[in-house]
């Protein structure tokens, strides 16, 4: 891969024996094993709820283990808080931030460890210190910018900083890359690599094969609590870790029979929309989606996709346009009105609009169709139904843990909640499915299964709508692969043999065919 | 993650459940009680056995006390639907008020037989409270106002438009004193047996009224739990996105919720007039039976069935707390108990998470 390593073996900085750690009568860590050199880049790799978070938190002290001890720096410690594990070195970076939003980025960084000057907060020397040590890792911010005001990428940088600032040697980053940019994360990885050059050593939490092989040296792999193994990274390729980490053989490539689109069924022109400012944000968008193929629709954030998505299915009114379904107007119509007329989604963000999550699993299974005949009589809901109902989504969809299904929606995992829309989606059958992100944040188990179903809805001869933030979800699904840029496609490609780099032009507004 | 079902120890699932962290708020609050009573040196074991001597030691004191619970069942239910429906009906107060005031007109006005007489009385209060928490509803929805602004206003609205009615001449009562005439007998629902021992037994405030508050917070159960609308409702008050993205107008559902709210506060003041006061007077202040609803809600973790028990508590509270004066307790101190529990129900869920979270942590 090319990437240096600065992996000093003679020094262990961690090492972890045996953690066992129970909640009642549920072990979410069995044994685990894991020892961190100086220098070193080790990734923790596992499905979600394999136990890397609870690993973790015992590490860095919010946890208690039930059985097992740690060693810092060869000395064993017990680690009962995190002001310990800062103490000894350690520091965590956690999935969702943690800063104060309407303050600027050196104060979040010196919150709580304010160098003073009598009785007052020594601003300019904080700032000195926070430039030195951004420059020192090369972790780029603005030490004046209000945090409200930064990129995603740059609060994360903000949150190492915060870390570094601390003194911490070892580097706990959880899911680091989850909500970053294809190109903020490879400045994350280079940052990464500048902080092991200075003999920081980095556990990276995550079920991102790539990153793992673009950044890490060692691999622990963990599975229903359980270690698996230890590997070295570079001995190893994706499907070797895909395979270890769910504990089958993983198909990455999705298999995708031939097949000529029929009619067209989803048909979006010249729509004008405003985002939430009011702001002009679709300038004339046209898009068609025919039966039996999947478009994808590529393009960086914010150039429109989320308001085109919305507009299409109700939530939004657009300014002038015109989206037909089978041939019906069904442009500013209701949601409802819109569904009926044969739009599904699988909205972006699932908890927000896909789910209401104090519901039961039952009753978010049937968000759309509680009022038909099917699962109503007379305004009262049929309740057996409904539960029956559930039981054969579970089944049907492998939505786990099996028996939930009147416990609440926002009990379950990530990743099942993601399999409930999408059972619910799926089941009601209409010509056009437009699925928004549908594998953000989860892991390859589910990764694989969310696109199986999305490629078996094409093979039926459904019309699939795929907008993605992940170029290479896109690349693998799409028969068709429109660009979006700055509100208009500004071109289409067959997704057969698409480029990347041509693809990811277009998306830079590089194209030069109008 | 698949096989972590828990079986749970019957401990474990007490930990769990709402109703003992709302008895434990209960206790404190009468400790707090205590000990502002043992401050002003009154004790607190006097108090408290006149607090419980004045609702149980006599038939007719329970009675009462279901009286006084009756009219706060219902404003609290109103306020308990409301927030089930991501709502605050603040405004049960001002329902109440219009609810009593259309009862009292048809009560006074329409002579009709007596279950009919007593219906039409119903009827009108909850049409009255219906529409009121509608006008709010409609500003809400069509002109983005925040309701609880609104509400708060029509409760004075509410207040002032009752203080007219009671002095229009063909309203007011001939003779001594500031209220309406009272409402026909046929519109009544306190009882006589007409067996005077069973009468003795049971005091000069039996009424009937407790039947229709028990009876509105089953259907109201019913409505949430088993029915389409319900489903709508706690559908948009939880989550109004997801709601409008399953194709349900959360508008028109907003409306919906609000003017039942209204309706049952407006039968709350329905029962209050027709089941104890048969007439109202003028308000030198507002009566707070709006606002002792949201008490009641919160208690009742806006359960409708809940709603019951917390009326039926805060309604003993009131009743035995007219009756600290005979032993110089002030009667303030039953405001402060319930102001206490109400205090601590609201950081409950915080402390229900740090026990959970201490336990889970072993």
């Amino acid at each position: 891969m090319g990437r240096e390593s600065h992996v000093d073996l003679s020094q262990t900085v961690i090492a972890m024996h045996d953690i066992v750690k129970k909640f009642g009568d549920f072990t979410a860590n069995d044994g685990i094993n894991l020892t961190v050199h100086k220098g070193e880049v080790h990734a923790i790799l596992g499905e979600n709820g394999a136990g890397k978070s609870t690993l973790m938190n015992v590490l860095y002290g919010l946890y208690k283990p039930t059985s097992g001890y740690i060693e810092v720096a060869g000395k064993k410690e017990n680690i009962d808080s995190p002001e310990k594990a800062i103490e000894l070195g350690i520091g965590m970076v956690h999935q969702h931030f943690m800063l104060v939003q309407p303050f600027t980025v050196t104060e979040n960084i010196i919150l709580g460890m304010e160098p003073t000057k009598g009785l007052q907060v020594d601003l300019k020397k904080a700032r000195e210190q926070v430039v030195e040590l951004s420059e020192r890792y090369g972790l780029q911010v603005d030490p004046d910018a209000k945090i409200e005001d930064v990129s995603v990428g740059m609060q994360q940088r903000v949150e190492i900083l915060k870390v570094l600032y601390r003194g911490a040697d070892i580097l706990i980053l959880d899911e680091p890359t989850a909500s970053l940019t294809p190109q903020e994360i490879t400045e994350l990885i280079e940052i990464i690599g500048h902080l092991t050059a200075d003999g920081k050593s980095v556990i990276l939490i995550t079920h991102k094969l790539k990153e793992i092989k673009s950044s890490a040296d060692y691999c622990t792999i963990i599975r229903q609590g359980k270690y698996i193994q230890t590997v070295k990274v570079e001995e190893v390729d994706e499907n070797d870790l895909a395979s270890m980490m769910v504990g089958r053989n993983v198909n990455f490539k999705v298999d995708k029979k031939e097949q000529e689109p029929g009619e067209v069924a989803l048909e979006v022109s010249n729509v004008h929309g405003n985002d939430y400012r009011n702001i002009e944000i679709l300038k004339g968008l046209n898009l068609k989606v025919r039966k039996g193929e999947i478009v994808g629709l590529a393009g960086v954030d914010g150039n429109g996709q989320t308001e085109l998505v919305e507009i299409i299915t109700g939530l939004r009114k657009g300014t002038q346009g015109s989206v037909k379904v089978n041939g019906k107007e069904v442009f500013n119509l209701s949601p409802k009105e819109i569904f009926d007329a044969g739009i599904t989604s699988i909205p972006a963000d699932r908890q927000k609009h896909g789910l209401v999550l104090q519901f039961s699993n039952a009753e978010n299974l049937i968000l759309q169709n509680f009022a038909t005949p099917e699962y109503s009589k007379h305004g009262v809901l049929k309740k057996d139904v409904i539960r029956a109902h559930a039981t054969e989504m579970f089944e049907k969809f492998d939505i786990r843990p099996r028996g939930k299904e009147l416990a609440p929606s926002g009990t379950l995992s990530g990743g099942n909640q993601q399999k409930v829309i999408i059972a619910r989606e799926i089941t009601n059958d209409s010509d056009v499915l437009i699925a928004v992100n549908p594998t953000r944040g989860l892991d390859v188990g589910a990764i694989e299964y969310v696109h199986k179903y999305l490629v078996e809805q094409r093979n039926k001869g459904k019309a699939v709508l795929l907008v993605s933030f992940e170029l290479d979800e896109i690349m693998s699904l799409s028969d068709q692969i429109d660009v979006i840029f700055d509100g208009k496609i500004v071109g289409r490609v067959p997704g057969k043999g698409a480029d990347e780099n041509e693809l990811g032009l277009m998306m830079a507004g590089g194209a030069n065919n109008g | 993650m698949a096989n972590q079902e828990k079986k749970q120890s019957f401990g474990e699932k007490l930990l769990r459940t709402d109703v003992l962290y709302t008895l434990i708020c209960i206790v404190i609050g009468f400790i707090v009680g205590a000990i502002l009573l043992a401050l002003a040196g009154i004790s607190p074991a006097v108090a408290y056995g006149k607090l419980v001597d004045g609702v149980f030691s006599k038939p007719k004191y329970v009675v009462w006390s279901i009286v006084y619970a009756t009219p706060i069942i219902l404003t609290g239910l109103s306020v308990a639907f409301s927030f089930k429906t991501g709502v605050f009906n603040i405004g049960a107060e001002g329902q109440f008020v219009v609810g009593s005031l259309a009862a009292v007109c048809v009560g006074i006005f329409c002579p009709l037989p007596k279950p009919l007489h007593i219906l039409l009385c119903l009827l009108a209060a909850a049409v009255a409270g219906g529409l009121w928490s509608m006008l709010v509803a409609i500003l809400k929805v069509k002109r983005g106002i925040n309701e609880v602004l609104s509400f708060i206003m029509f409760n004075w609205i509410a207040y002032y438009l009752s203080n007219y009615v009671v002095n229009i001449g063909a309203v007011h009562k001939t003779g001594e004193g500031e209220a309406t005439k009272d409402i026909l007998e046929t519109a009544s629902m306190t009882f006589k047996t007409g067996n005077a021992a069973v009468d003795k037994f049971l005091g000069g405030g039996a009424s009937y009224s407790i039947v229709f508050a028990v009876l509105a917070a089953i259907i109201i159960a019913f409505i949430l739990d088993k029915t389409t609308l319900g489903y709508k409702l706690k559908a948009v008050g939880f989550n109004k996105h997801a709601a409008q993205y399953g194709g349900i107008n959360a508008n028109k559902e907003i409306l919906t919720a609000l003017t039942i709210s209204g309706m049952l506060a407006g039968l709350g003041g329905a029962c209050q007039l027709m089941g104890m006061g048969n007439r109202i007077s003028q308000f030198s202040s507002q009566e707070m039976y709006g606002f002792q609803g949201i008490t009641v809600a919160l208690i009742a973790s806006s359960n409708p069935i809940g709603c019951i028990f917390a009326g039926l508590f805060y309604g003993a509270m009131k009743y035995g707390g007219t009756k600290l004066s005979l032993v110089n307790a002030p009667n303030e101190i039953v405001n402060i108990i319930m102001g206490t529990i109400i205090f601590f129900i609201a950081i409950a869920p915080a402390l229900k998470k740090a026990i959970l979270k201490t336990r889970g942590g072993k």
